[in-house]
């Protein structure tokens, strides 16, 4: 999640009101967001992922200031119409089929307003833009255009330019090539014949989005009063929701807000439109689900503390808000104007009858039985690595991979457990002896007939490290659980590399094998730098319950 | 009266070995004179000490024993004693070969200390021959001091050593193996004041039983022996119990408080498809949570298989809402994504595929788990890849908000938090969402222990088959775990350290 540091002056001045610290930090959190800081100059803040119009210090306060009750209601942002054409292109189809364009004049930048732009541009890219893949923004000094502007593709060979933060021209090819925005963002463009590229009607290249703008006509400053803004991408609504974010930071900023023409063939559309939308209210719905018993003119002004309107039993929603699908949003928003903190508790009295799992239950009753025989239990991890699983313990287990561990300790997933018990025995060579240890755990391989084409088992390992532990000692353990649970099985010998010859075997119920059971190998033994015997078991517990189970 | 009480409470090895002491503080010669092991006398020793009735002195000395050579030397003789003997006025060195018996090592050992002591001169004619000195002739007479020390009582103590003994060992501790000087412990003890007085008071000697034996008890014997007091407030060694695992015992608190709430237990696998853990729930498929680093997918098999029955229906949802009045996601929708095989990120893939085999006639139902989940991280004292969570829903057409923080309230009073807050949050799967804290009594904070929320009807919907209000939540479990132990680093928790898992504390809710 996005974190935001917002300049303190700016926002009390925005919000029309100081609140006393502790005051401040209570309604930070009770609106909706993470608070990570507050001091004199600054406040840092967590927003969540549905509310991107709140990533900029105006978006913010505004939001803010309404929750407070200061600056309530929907808040009117004029759009004054202009006649400024953007020409869309059929080629860009292909590559970035969309873009939503505004120009805002009379602005009054210095550097902190210039990095205030910059960070809603950037915050609003990582989060909403989904890292430029689903929007891009650019942002240029209105002052150098010359409209119409056209959105095109083109042979990235063909657009040459001078892009921002470098010394030459360069053709779009070479930027993906060189530029650290090119390498950062290339892969959005790669395997594209043509580049999308916005030209003015001197044909000066403006930005290939959604890499990198034009040093020339692409970067602002303090002289900078009036700017070209184009949201690009693939879903025409959501590029027009960026654009009301931004646009109506900067109206908030003094801005005056100008809309713009764009031509799609010969279909034309104007944006920005900064009209609210309009969803009907539920009321009885909102009621049901918050256990509440509002009235329509609390409603009403429960609405108008998160920045909406309300008429006509419709709440009006502020256009820059992203994140409003279904009635259940709505509620959401008249819980957080109500408070969370002002909700009562209640449990109902509702008779549902408590059920622990039969499977859970088994396993529970097998680790009790291993405690009674002085056994401690571990606890262990599903992911592990090969080394462990297969080399250390002389096998050679077929082992699912994981595609990203971002550890190569843990990039496996295991396909039995008694690997995991060696560890801990060598782990814990320094503790006394005897050391009786079990682990009961998940393992995995594959399987076609299961819905993830892998099949899940829980197996009980068990291992009794001593100097003078051997197969007897361990056959005692298996037998008597055998016994406890009144089942009988037969033991067969067999071959495993992790035990020794002749001292190692298969141990079947109704014919169905579920355990081996033997002494380790000294070999493997000292694969794990141990030095007394381990004499140990792995049981099949989710096979064995299924024959109990069906009994 | 007090010395009763004491004498009552010795062992039979104490009654024998204190009153020795009367006679003799040496512990060699205390275990000769009882008749006890040594072991026997050093635990007597070590008790009368424990009870204040002896002080054991422990010295260390350099006790000279004879070694191999100096035994056999004591039976056959010196061997440059035997030299000089065969040395008649004058003799050549290979008659005395001949005739003493001594190997050629021994005869050149022999010429140089007899030569060193001045008791023979060496000349060489034809050969070598030795003549007696009148010195030579008055060691024999007088004996060698050599041979008077190996014919000593041994041990003996280098300390106490005088003069020509003294010079002796020197000499004798340089040749091969005939003495050997071993730094060994010495042990004394004397009785104490009050052990004086007992040894003077005297210790009948009245037959005490120590062990309560089948023999005794079945013969009676019991009835006519006093049976010996212990030391009651003595030390015992350590003994470990089997045990849980101190999660596990965590685990089980939990689970019992949910089942004494009425919720039935959810169980289900670890690896799961796209569809389940993040599709089902309405997340849409470029949401950030599906990014690779947070999530740990499958190598091989890449992909899962998806539920034929639903696939229509969460498609529907993500597109356009599905029939809930929700506008949706609006996008398209991929069938191969979902199908991705991962480790479950959260428990809530258990509550989506319960609420999908769920009747409108099973409600109102409550559901949880307590089970494991992953996340892409690197091991740190902070952070795990694998944790626990705490799974809940309630699916109750009557269910409310209120409702929500009453379950949650519950739960977290019973895990020691009585005061829970919940402020908004956001999850995409959830509306209203809250965040959950509780109130840390020793931080003085509020700490974050999960999410919580009711469920989207778009969500609900396609796998209910109808819409229902479900009250949901996740928590962390690990958290409230490192608290309760005092565990600093939570890699801690399964590092599986058997004194910790032998010793620790057992979890007490």
């Amino acid at each position: 999640m996005p974190t935001i540091t917002l300049n303190r002056k700016v926002f009390d001045s925005l919000v029309g009101k100081k609140l006393p610290l502790e005051k401040l930090k209570d309604r930070i959190s009770m609106l909706g967001t993470d608070l990570e800081e507050v001091n004199d100059k600054e406040i840092i803040v967590e927003v969540f992922p549905n509310r991107p119009d709140m990533l900029s210090v105006q978006g913010f306060a505004r939001a803010f200031s309404s929750f407070i009750g200061e600056k309530t209601g929907l808040k009117h942002c004029k759009v004054e119409p202009s006649k400024e054409k953007m020409i869309v292109d059929k080629s860009v189809a292909e590559v970035r089929p969309y873009t939503a364009c505004a120009i805002v004049k009379n602005l009054h930048f210095d550097d902190e307003k210039i990095k205030e732009v910059i960070d809603i541009q950037e915050k609003l890219h990582i989060t909403y833009g989904r890292n430029r893949k689903k929007v891009a923004i650019g942002i240029y000094p209105f002052e150098k255009i010359k409209t119409p502007i056209k959105f095109i593709a083109q042979d990235p060979k063909d657009i040459v330019f001078q892009p921002l933060e470098s010394h030459k021209k360069m053709n779009a090819s070479e930027i993906l090539e060189k530029h650290p925005a090119g390498k950062a963002y290339g892969h959005l463009l790669h395997g594209k014949k043509k580049f999308p590229v916005f030209r003015d009607s001197n044909d000066e290249v403006l930005s290939v989005p959604p890499i990198i703008n034009s040093h020339k006509t692409g970067k602002i400053n303090e002289k900078t009063k009036e700017i070209f803004v184009e949201c690009s991408g693939f879903d025409f609504n959501v590029l027009q929701k960026c654009l009301n974010i931004i646009v109506t930071a900067l109206y908030e900023m003094n801005g005056i807000v100008y809309s713009m023409e764009l031509h799609y063939g010969n279909k034309k559309y104007i944006t920005p439109d900064l009209r609210p939308e309009e969803m009907k209210v539920d009321i009885s719905y909102i009621n049901k689900l918050l256990g509440l018993e509002l009235k329509e003119n609390e409603i009403k002004k429960l609405f108008e503390q998160m920045g909406y309107g309300y008429k006509n039993k419709k709440a009006l929603i502020p256009s820059y808000r992203a994140d409003i699908l279904h009635q259940s949003d709505l509620a959401e928003d008249i819980a957080i104007s109500y408070g969370y903190e002002n909700f009562h508790s209640i449990i109902p009295h509702v008779a549902t009858i408590a059920e622990e799992n039969k499977f859970e239950v088994f396993k529970r009753k097998i680790s009790e039985l291993l405690v009674g025989l002085r056994f401690i239990e571990a606890s262990t991890y599903h992911l592990t690595n090969k080394e462990i699983q297969c080399k250390k313990m002389n096998a050679d287990a077929p082992l699912i991979e994981l595609a990203n561990s971002i550890s190569s300790d843990y990039n496996v997933l295991r396909s039995w457990v008694m690997p995991s018990l060696m560890e801990i025995l060598s782990g814990n060579k320094h503790h006394e002896y005897p050391q009786r240890i079990f682990a009961i755990g998940t393992i995995f391989k594959k399987n076609d007939n299961t819905e993830t084409n892998i099949e899940e088992n829980d197996r009980l390992a068990a291992a009794i490290a001593s100097e003078n532990t051997d197969y007897t000692e361990i056959k005692q353990i298996l037998d008597y659980l055998f016994r406890s649970l009144n089942l009988k099985y037969e033991i067969t010998e067999t071959e495993h590399n992790s035990f020794i010859e002749g001292r190692v075997a298969r141990v079947a119920v109704n014919g169905k094998k579920v355990a081996y059971i033997g002494e380790l190998n000294p070999n493997v033994v000292t694969n794990w730098s141990l030095e007394v015997p381990v004499a140990a078991f792995e049981l099949n517990l989710t096979e064995l319950f299924d024959l109990i189970d069906r009994k | 009266m007090e010395i009763d009480k004491i004498i009552a409470t010795l062992h039979s090895y104490e009654r024998k070995v204190l009153p020795t002491l009367k006679e003799t503080n040496k512990f060699e010669e205390i275990a000769a004179k009882t008749g006890l092991q040594k072991v026997e006398v050093m635990r007597a020793l070590q008790w009368l000490q424990n009870k204040k009735l002896v002080r054991i002195n422990k010295q260390l000395k350099e006790q000279i024993v004879l070694d191999e050579n100096g035994i056999k030397y004591l039976k056959k003789g010196l061997p440059e004693k035997k030299f000089l003997e065969q040395i008649k006025g004058k003799s050549a060195l290979d008659d005395i070969e001949r005739n003493s018996g001594l190997s050629k090592q021994e005869l050149s050992i022999s010429l140089g200390i007899l030569k060193s002591k001045g008791a023979i001169d060496i000349t060489k004619e034809n050969g070598i021959v030795v003549r007696i000195t009148d010195l030579g002739k008055e060691l024999l007479k007088k004996g060698f001091p050599e041979e008077a020390f190996i014919k000593k009582s041994f041990p003996l103590d280098s300390s106490d050593l005088k003069d020509l003994d003294k010079l002796a060992f020197e000499n004798l501790r340089r040749r091969n193996q005939i003495i050997k000087a071993n730094i060994s412990k010495i042990i004394d003890a004397s009785p104490t004041e009050i052990g004086q007085k007992i040894i003077e008071y005297g210790i009948q000697d009245e037959r005490v039983i120590d062990r309560l034996t089948p023999e005794i008890i079945k013969s009676g014997l019991w009835k006519s022996t006093k049976l010996r007091s212990y030391d009651v407030k003595i030390n015992v060694p350590n003994i470990y119990g089997g045990r849980l695992h101190f999660v596990t015992q965590a685990i089980q608190y939990i689970k019992r408080i949910w089942l004494d709430m009425g919720f039935r237990e959810m169980q289900g696998n670890l690896v799961q498809t796209s569809f389940w853990d993040l599709d089902a729930l309405f997340v849409p498929q470029d949401h950030p949570a599906r990014d690779m680093q947070d999530t740990f997918y499958i190598k091989d098999p890449k992909y899962g298989k998806l539920p034929k029955e639903l696939i229509r229906k969460v498609k529907a949802a993500h597109e356009n809402g599905f029939a809930t009045g929700s506008k949706g996601w609006q996008y398209k929708w991929s069938e191969e994504m979902a199908k991705e095989n991962l480790l479950r990120t959260h428990n809530t893939i258990l509550s989506a595929q319960t609420i999908a085999n769920l009747k409108k006639s099973d409600l109102p139902a409550k559901f949880f788990s307590v089970g494991k989940v992953f996340r892409n991280e690197t091991l740190s004292w902070k952070s795990l890849f694998e944790f626990i969570q705490v799974e809940g829903i309630v699916v109750d057409p009557n269910a409310n908000f209120k409702h929500l923080k009453g379950y949650l309230k519950e739960f977290f009073a019973k895990m020691g938090f009585p005061d829970v807050r919940i402020r908004p949050g956001h999850f995409p799967y959830t509306e209203p969402s809250a965040e959950v804290d509780v109130w840390h009594p020793i931080k003085k904070q509020w700490v974050e222990l999960g999410g919580s929320g009711i469920f989207r009807p778009e969500m609900v919907k396609p796998l209910l088959g109808f819409e229902c209000p479900v009250l949901a939540w996740g928590l962390g479990m690990e958290r409230t775990i490192i608290d309760y132990y005092n565990i600093m680093d939570i890699r801690d928790i399964y590092n599986n350290d058997l004194k910790r898992l032998r010793e620790i504390k057992v979890w007490m809710k």
